[in-house]
């Protein structure tokens, strides 16, 4: 769709951009020590530091990937939020005080607090450095998407606005701007959620959904077949002549291609009812010009979508639901049924490679259960690996939160450990309450016509601009707080990496407080160049994964280590070392040779796998956890005769 | 060795928080699991009539606010160990001064 400018959209992002710099200026002199710097003086009240939580992990890939996953497939989008919102009971109940009382600045301290293993030093930075890029790239991708519909501006133009204002936010004054900033949008992103959801049950649902009364209701034509003998097609409609036929999916799909005064179309062939059923297309040109149902962009001949065919109201068929509460807005959805667009991609007409959109009815029932996105159910084909893949990804969520450093090292911005178990109860109920608005932001934008195809991520904003080019000022200006939030936090977690963990305490740079304060900033400027310069080259590139690795690797690389360290005496150095590594090297090798890597990242979709199933985790959790048993066990001898050696040391310093 | 980021008082009731710790992460994950493997044994029980709702939306609601009163209950329980176990030894350390000095 053509997005259009507003200066009201324009004039509140502006505001919050003034917002978040006063922020940091006001902050500036707190950063003058690396205690400043890294944990804002360990002085954050809980209760702040639980929003700020909800501001660093309430990311893109939550905000807008979510309620976008939601909006296009149903409940499995939704199963997303429950897994995220469960890793952070392991954070609650096994980290959060333990890794407050170990650690100072970074989650390697905490590791390596018991050991002081130069090995466990550079291997945590290092792990701590992959899962923040991991993690970091798809929030550069995502501030680049939003710029676009937002301010009107070029994707370069969004990534390169988001690491200077990053940069800026982390250098001026490290983790003190950073949690005020995210406690901001913390606070913001709740509380705006909450209204749009009262705005979606206060409208209801509509057969017919029109903005609000702004955008009038695209009826989708059909075309009657008077024959098919599976290779041509006769209408009944004179109108309208055939162009040709194209037959996909080994003929389980049909696209007719129909010109009625000059004017081509696509439509997909319904068989079973000798219907032809209107589609929308995206065709990309031979010089990469791309035309939307035959027209450029700035035409808006390709419509926003998403409605309910069929609305069931105490048992009679109705045009409209009235207004509806949490529990009735669901029970429309499930008694109705649900008009989604699918995606055909890659059908050739002459040298123009053409996405096909089409209409697909679906009971409301079958929407609100798992297995439209997830291959989970049996009856619509999954197989046991594609089963076992999404255990794996459960399994990778519930594990990895505890272990992402840029969560991890928020806990040391409090005072004690009892604040760090209290900031995180206001995380998990700011979190959970966010996730349940999720379901209904997604299922909200699903049937209210708003649906940009071609971009799945924006249903959240566009929902809200079908209340008013207000509501979608302060919802966009908040994701794109949303990223800029996260960012901040990643590129602090791999700033204490790079300055704190692998110069100071692994290369032994000698440097004063000052000195410290400043490899910090400079590491923070290195990294958010970094990732500028990621953001830019990944553009357009599906990175929604990529979050997905970084919770894999943190799950596999990082938890095993806290768990054991904390839970069993007999963990040694070498056995922690072993772990990381054996963790981190099997969840991204599983990762890079897994098919979805194959085609997203590789292109080469033809060559077959060997690793049955994308998600790692199921694999390498376990083998982490088993690797730091077997040589833990192996060097109990020489752990008592490092640890004396370690004492020995410690004496004479 | 890495000094702590506060400083902060010995924590009398950390085996009584580790322990409690364990369990309720041990029975949330039991509920999480369940959900899993009934999302890839039986998604059609997932599809049953839960009122309104269904069974789908009834469990996953469920884990959220699960966790959030989990928490609850974790820090209540936390808050008063930590005050018990503090009153008590400063009771004891009160007693042994002025054992010492009669």
């Amino acid at each position: 769709m053509n997005y259009a400018v507003s200066p009201w959209a324009i004039a509140i992002f502006c505001t919050f951009v003034v917002a978040v710099l006063a922020i940091s200026y006001h902050f500036a002199r707190s950063a003058k020590s690396a205690s400043g710097f890294y944990t804002a003086g360990g002085n954050i009240h809980w209760s702040v530091n639980g929003i700020a939580f909800a501001g660093d992990y309430l990311s893109a890939a939550s905000f807008l990937g979510i309620c976008g996953m939601i909006a296009f497939s149903g409940y499995d989008g939704f199963l997303y939020s429950v897994g995220y919102l469960a890793g952070w009971v392991v954070a609650m109940f096994v980290v959060a005080e333990p890794i407050k009382r170990l650690g100072k600045y970074t989650f390697t301290d905490a590791l390596n607090a018991k050991f002081n293993s130069r090995g466990i030093q550079l291997a945590a930075a290092i792990s701590t450095l992959l899962v923040s890029i991991f993690y970091l790239i798809p929030q550069m991708v995502g501030a680049g998407s939003l710029v676009t519909p937002l301010l009107g501006l070029p994707h370069e133009f969004g990534v390169i606005m988001v690491g200077t204002l990053v940069i800026i936010i982390v250098a001026t004054a490290g983790m003190a701007s950073t949690t005020y900033v995210q406690f901001l949008k913390g606070g913001l992103l709740l509380i705006f959620s909450l209204v749009l959801v009262f705005l979606v049950m206060s409208r209801g649902v509509s057969t017919k959904p029109d903005q609000g009364g702004d955008v009038p209701f695209r009826d989708f034509q059909t075309v009657k077949a008077a024959s098919w003998d599976g290779q041509t097609v006769v209408l009944a409609d004179s109108g309208y002549s055939v162009a040709g036929v194209f037959p996909e999916n080994l003929g389980k799909l049909v696209f007719v291609k129909l010109v009625k005064n000059g004017q081509s179309s696509f439509w997909k062939l319904n068989p079973a009812e000798m219907l032809l059923e209107e589609t929308q297309t995206v065709a990309v040109r031979p010089d990469g010009s791309k035309l939307y149902n035959g027209e450029t962009k700035d035409k808006g001949k390709f419509y926003q979508v998403g409605h309910m065919s069929r609305i069931v109201k105490n048992g009679q068929e109705v045009q409209k639901s009235g207004t509806t509460d949490f529990f009735s807005f669901i029970k429309t959805i499930k008694d109705g049924t649900v008009v989604r667009w699918l995606k055909f991609a890659g059908l050739k007409d002459g040298d123009d490679k053409v996405t096909v959109y089409y209409q697909q009815p679906i009971e409301g029932k079958e929407l609100l259960k798992p297995g439209v996105k997830f291959k989970v159910d049996s009856a619509r084909g999954a197989t046991t690996a594609n089963k076992i893949d999404f255990i794996s990804l459960m399994i990778a969520l519930f594990f990895g939160t505890a272990a992402l450093p840029h969560v991890l090292i928020r806990y040391y911005t409090v005072p004690n450990p009892a604040s760090a178990r209290k900031s995180t109860i206001v995380a998990i109920a700011a979190i959970g309450l966010f996730y349940l608005l999720t379901l209904y932001m997604g299922l909200g934008a699903m049937v209210n016509g708003v649906l940009d195809l071609t971009n799945d991520n924006m249903s959240a904003p566009l929902l809200a601009k079908s209340f008013g080019v207000t509501v979608f000022a302060i919802i966009s200006a908040l994701a794109f707080a949303t990223v800029l939030g996260t960012v901040s936090g990643l590129i602090i977690a791999s700033s204490g990496a790079v300055a704190h963990d692998l110069a100071d305490k692994f290369f032994k740079v000698k440097m004063d407080e000052k000195r410290k304060v400043l490899w910090g900033k400079l590491s923070a400027v290195g990294v958010g160049i970094i990732a500028m310069v990621l953001g830019i080259l990944f553009k357009g590139m599906n990175v929604s994964y990529l979050v997905g690795w970084a919770f894999a690797v943190a799950a596999s690389a990082n938890l095993p280590t806290i768990a054991m360290i904390l839970f069993w005496p007999k963990t040694t150095s070498r056995g922690v070392l072993a772990s990381i590594l054996v963790g981190l090297g099997s969840a991204l090798g599983m990762i890079l040779l897994s098919q979805e890597t194959f085609n997203e990242v590789y292109h080469i979709p033809h060559v077959k796998s060997l690793i049955p199933f994308n998600n790692p985790a199921i694999v390498s959790v376990p083998l982490s956890f088993l690797t730091l048993v077997i040589v833990s066990l192996l060097t109990q001898r020489q752990e008592a005769a490092l640890q004396a050696r370690n004492a020995e040391q410690l004496k004479k310093a | 060795m890495h000094e702590p980021s506060s400083n902060w008082t010995k924590d009398h009731a950390a085996s009584i928080k580790r322990v409690l710790g364990l369990w309720f992460v041990t029975l949330y994950t039991i509920v999480y699991a369940g959900f899993v493997v009934i999302n890839v044994v039986s998604p059609s029980f997932m599809a049953v009539d839960v009122g309104s709702l269904n069974v789908a939306i009834v469990y996953g609601f469920l884990l959220i606010i699960f966790a959030i009163f989990l928490a609850a209950i974790y820090n209540h329980i936390c808050t008063h160990a930590e005050e018990v176990m503090t009153t008590l030894r400063s009771g004891d350390e009160t007693e042994a001064l002025k054992e010492g000095r009669s």
